[in-house]
């Protein structure tokens, strides 16, 4: 893999990798007495651990100029491990807080283990960890497949991927350590903070780059939810996290902002997070994998285009649900629930596109199981964009809020959407990438996928029943005027959806774990690589659209 | 400290500019979406993804 790069690019990895190792240094040393001086260890050694094979390869020959023939795929194969490795890890992490939730108890002595460190574990594992390696090495198949063009270069992918996993390490080492500055999703402290925007800047410039190389005349409009994703991303990450550290070597920093005005901050950051991170990027994922595994275009191109500029425009709006009836001004709380219920138009205009599409090929989506994933994902987007529009009408909101109703609402979108439609993507990439006619076991997909579908209907039906009876609960009065219930009785009542719930989530790690196995052995052993090369340039799609391709060719 | 923007100047700019600005871009991506002589290019985009080559054009 590393001999693939050409001289000039090892040289310069390895500059890099050596800077980084002495900042780390630098940081250890000067940070003493700060729970800063870890992460400057962290960055020295995992610096070191990715520059010593780099320097093994040094001194091999310039690779070949045959390279040029084919995309630059081995970042997005990398990218596909470290998804389902962030994977299996955050989604334990959350089986664990979900049965602390059941039995306190099941912590270590250590601080690190506690709820409120692991809560923010699972969090960023999972949505940055596990969706954003996800985004990532997707994003580099889509782009160079969309546009017919290599990467640029074989460095900045690199630098992309493996500088973002620090910042992952970087996040969820620190709140174990405890390191945090409070904000729910983003969590890091600046250090971290700044690292991300250098990588997430290489990674915009890398994308404008293979865009400019095209030789088609349209961009694609999966490339534009990729690049709404990169460019909000950006924007929010940076507004959201502008502080002042304490310190230069310690891990401490103040927020820019103070009062409600922090709080909408914070939740125009939040609420786009989920737009901008798991909605958009995803439906860039959709809009290019579903099509092509279906073996049919898109149904309405048009339609894609104004869920598009639908969607952008108005979730900048909707933050302010998040803060019904705080401090906020009445004004700001109307508008972002007036624009959350017309977001829902957009929504379901993407949601309605897939399953349009799937028109006329219900017969795939039976036999193919990674198809099947991204038909539910496409249902459950639709579902919870629903949801969460209704959860946003200010009186709906005074039941829901601070329940278990919202996690159900996160947890529809996260696994039914989020994960389902990942899970669809990189069944499909899997062999087009390793060159394998299909993954190992077909039977193992099949599994994942009820196991999925399962734990996201048990997790979420425990949730919904959980969240409204705590709302109702919380509510209810007495003939006096008193509230009927103590807080502690909610607890018990929810004790056996929070078992349950921990059944559900036991169930969806179980079928991501069936995934990781069927990856190894996809890799590891999995036929079809040299039929995959003898039978030409094309990729393997995967046996069932295959036969639909050359059918209508 | 000093109030930079008032309450009233943001409540103003949002309810003038920002309504303008939305009309004005919704009625530019439906044109944009709806204009006759785009409907080949996007045939051909939505067609494009399903060319069975793998391989970058360079
Ligand atoms: C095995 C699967 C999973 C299990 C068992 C699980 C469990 C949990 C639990 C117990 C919580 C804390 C709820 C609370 O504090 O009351 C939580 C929160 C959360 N999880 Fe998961 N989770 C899983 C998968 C995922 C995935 C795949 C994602 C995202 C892609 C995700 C995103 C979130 C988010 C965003 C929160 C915070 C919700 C909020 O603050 O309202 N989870 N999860
Ligand atoms: C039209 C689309 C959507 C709307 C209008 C919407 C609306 C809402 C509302 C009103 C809340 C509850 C706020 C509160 O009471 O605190 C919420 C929470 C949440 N939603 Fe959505 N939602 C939408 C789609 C999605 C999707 C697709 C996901 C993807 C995973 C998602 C993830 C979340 C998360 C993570 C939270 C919890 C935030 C927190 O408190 O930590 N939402 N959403």
């Amino acid at each position: 893999m590393l001999s693939k790069l050409t001289k000039g690019e090892r040289e310069g990895g390895l500059i890099i990798l050596l800077a980084m190792t002495v900042i780390g240094l630098v940081i250890a040393i000067a940070g003493r007495g700060d729970p800063i001086s870890a992460h400057g260890f962290l960055i020295m050694l995992f610096s070191m651990a990715v520059a010593v094979p780099v320097m093994r390869h040094l001194f091999d020959p310039e690779p070949s100029r045959d390279r040029l023939d084919s995309y630059y795929d081995d970042p997005s194969k990398v990218g596909v491990v470290l998804t389902f490795a962030w994977g299996a890890f955050a989604m334990f992490v959350g089986d664990w807080v979900a049965w602390l939730l059941v039995e306190p108890n099941l912590t270590f002595s250590g601080a690190w283990s506690s709820f409120g460190r692991l809560r923010p574990v699972h969090t960023t594992g999972v949505i940055f960890g596990f969706g954003g390696n996800g985004l990532i090495a997707t994003s580099f198949y889509v782009m160079q497949r969309t546009c017919r063009a290599r990467l640029p270069d074989q460095l900045s992918p690199w630098f992309v991927l493996i500088g973002y996993n620090l910042f992952c390490l970087l996040a969820v080492s620190g709140y174990m350590l405890g390191i945090t500055q409070s904000k729910e999703y983003a969590e890091p402290e600046w250090y971290a903070d700044l690292w991300l925007v250098v990588v997430w800047i290489v990674y915009f410039v890398l994308y404008l780059r293979t865009l400019s190389r095209r030789q088609e005349p349209h961009i694609y409009v999966a490339n534009w939810y990729y690049m709404a994703f990169i460019v909000v991303v950006a924007m929010l990450h940076i507004v959201n996290n502008l502080a002042v550290p304490v310190s230069l070597f310690g891990a401490k920093s103040h927020s820019l902002f103070a009062g409600v005005q922090d709080a909408l901050t914070e939740w125009w950051y939040g609420h786009n997070a989920v737009a901008f991170f798991l909605t958009s990027g995803f439906l860039g994922m959709m809009y290019y994998y579903l099509p092509v595994r279906a073996g049919r275009p898109i149904f309405s191109y048009r339609m894609s285009i104004i869920s598009f500029w639908g969607i952008t425009f108005m979730y900048m709006w909707v933050g302010s649900h998040h803060l019904h009836y705080t401090a906020l001004p009445q004004w700001v709380q109307t508008l972002g629930m007036t624009f959350s219920l017309v977001l829902l138009v957009p929504s379901w205009g993407s949601a309605a596109n897939a399953l349009l599409t799937l028109n006329g090929a219900w017969h795939k989506v039976r036999d193919d199981a990674t198809l099947r994933f991204m038909m539910v994902a496409a249902v459950f987007y639709g579902l919870t964009t629903f949801e969460g529009s209704f959860m946003a009408i200010r009186s709906v909101n005074s039941l829901s809020h601070y329940t278990d109703w919202t996690v159900g609402h996160v947890h529809a979108g996260a696994l039914g959407w989020v994960a389902m439609i990942t899970f669809g993507a990189l069944y499909a990439s899997i062999p087009w990438l390793w060159k394998r006619e299909r993954m190992y076991s077909p039977a193992l997909v099949e599994l994942h996928f009820w196991l999925a579908l399962a734990g996201t209907a048990v997790y979420v039906f425990a949730m919904w029943n959980s969240g409204i009876i705590q709302g109702l609960m919380w509510r209810t009065y007495t003939e006096n005027g008193n509230l009927a219930y103590t807080f502690i009785d909610s607890l018990v009542a929810m004790k056996p959806y929070y078992i349950a719930r921990a059944i559900g989530g036991l169930l969806f790690l179980l079928g991501a774990l069936a995934g990781c196995l069927n990856l190894f052995l996809t890799i590891r052993l999995a036929p079809g690589e040299a039929e995959a090369e003898r039978a030409g340039s094309g990729p393997a799609y995967g046996r069932p659209s295959a036969a639909a391709l050359q059918a209508g060719e | 400290m000093m109030t930079i923007v008032a309450h009233d100047t943001l409540v103003w700019f949002a309810k003038t500019f920002g309504l303008i600005y939305l009309v004005v871009l919704s009625v530019v991506v439906l044109c944009y979406a709806f204009w006759p002589s785009k409907q080949k290019e996007f045939d051909d985009a939505s067609a494009s993804i399903l060319k069975k080559e793998d391989r970058p054009w360079q």
